[in-house]
């Protein structure tokens, strides 16, 4: 793992050292560390296991793409943009993106008293095009994280499934799920942090 | 042994919120307690989670465990300064209510009662949904963790600003903040490896 790489929260909340949100993020520290901490292990790991750079990188932007946050989507998206083998991919995303977009939380419960509260959402599948290029493996990724991100409570043992039949393995299915999760997570306190930061520097001004 | 997904049976299978104790079955093989290295159990952080088959799924990525059980603990736990635990359970209850994770809710559902001692409020919380009106304070917590909760977030400097109005000062609106988030990120994960099971009895 590299010491080089800034705070990703800080960064993108557009927290300033000294600030009053600096001051604040100062006593956590330790939830400043590990949310840094599990960025690295996903993004930088000493170990890439069974879930490519590439792929964390295409999957982590996808999740980003779906949550309409353009920073975040760059952070991901420009190591593939700046590699030219991978330039291709980056228009796969984004066209995908753009075809699975919808807004969440939706999905069913399981059939009792909270069916009333079921809603419905659309079920993504990546286009034909798509499918073709980015290969069986990562089309199910997509479409997993898609799940995940807006109808979580329609997960499903068959969900997972589907990745082991598209060649995940076990250990896979677990990184997947924790970088789509983390995003989600990583999203929320810059989003939450970064409104916070501004309205800060308006009381101030 | 080739990757499986498991398929369980389950009886009296939880189909409502519920402030009891349930429990959650993986749909991922979990590693054994008998295979667990030194690694492992690092990334457990806490020998006694080496129980859980939750943790032993988990614990197949270590490194992404340890430091996201770091990360929940110090957004929990870490009480000396800032919201108190009872708000910090109750945005973890709001965001798991909203995103439909019903043994999230139950953990966290509880632990806001004990810590508040508001066990009727938070049972309205679960039985009414995320609009029920639970007090000015607590709807303001409510209101702004559900709108982190959505995808895309809706979260504003209106949810700012009632909080603040409310009282909360500008860590426990990032405390708040916080424990939504963090809750997006543990539904996500207890909702799509595995499903609640029953009450002991």
């Amino acid at each position: 793992m590299t010491t080089s790489t800034p705070d990703i929260i800080d960064l993108l909340a557009g927290i300033k050292p000294g600030s009053s949100l600096d001051r604040i993020r100062t006593q956590r520290p330790e939830t400043r560390e590990q949310a840094q901490k599990s960025y690295l292990a996903l993004f930088e790991p000493d170990n890439f296991g069974d879930v490519s750079l590439v792929e964390r990188q295409a999957i982590a932007s996808f999740v980003a793409g779906l949550h309409r946050q353009a920073d975040i989507f760059e952070l991901y998206v420009s190591p593939l943009e700046e590699s030219g083998a991978n330039r291709w991919l980056v228009e796969v995303l984004k066209a995908e993106i753009g075809a699975a977009q919808a807004v969440g939380p939706y999905g069913q419960y399981p059939a009792g008293p909270l069916s009333v509260e079921d809603a419905s959402g659309p079920i993504y599948q990546v286009s034909n095009a798509g499918r073709e290029a980015l290969g069986a493996k990562r089309a199910a990724a997509l479409e997993h994280a898609h799940l995940l991100v807006f109808h979580l409570r329609d997960a499903s043992p068959k969900a997972l499934q589907v990745l082991l039949d598209a060649g995940w393995t076990t250990n896979g299915i677990v990184t997947l799920s924790q970088l789509v999760a983390f995003v989600a997570f990583q999203i929320r306190v810059i989003t939450g942090l970064g409104l916070l930061a501004a309205s800060n520097r308006r009381a101030a001004a | 042994m080739t990757d499986h997904i498991i398929t369980p049976t389950i009886e009296n299978r939880p189909v409502e919120f519920t402030q009891a104790e349930i429990g959650w079955t993986p749909w991922l093989e979990p590693l054994a307690e008998d295979e667990l290295t030194e690694a492992h159990l690092a990334g457990l952080v806490e020998a006694s989670r080496a129980k859980s088959p939750y943790f032993r799924l988990l614990v197949r990525d270590p490194a992404v465990l340890e430091a996201r059980t770091k990360t929940d603990k110090d957004i929990f736990y870490n009480t000396r300064t800032g919201l108190p635990r009872a708000d910090r359970e109750l945005a973890a209850t709001a965001a798991s209510r909203s995103n439909g994770c019903i043994f999230c809710a139950s953990v966290h559902s509880r632990f806001a009662s004990h810590h508040s001692k508001r066990g009727d409020d938070v049972q309205k919380l679960l039985d009414e949904g995320v609009e029920a009106d639970l007090g000015e304070r607590w709807n303001a917590i409510v209101a702004a963790s559900v709108a982190l909760t959505a995808t895309p977030p809706t979260f504003g400097d209106d949810h700012i600003e009632r909080l603040s109005a409310a009282g909360l000062d500008e860590l426990e609106i990032a405390d708040v903040i916080h424990g939504a988030a963090f809750f997006n990120w543990a539904n996500r994960l207890m909702l799509s490896l595995g499903e609640p099971t029953a009450a002991v009895q």
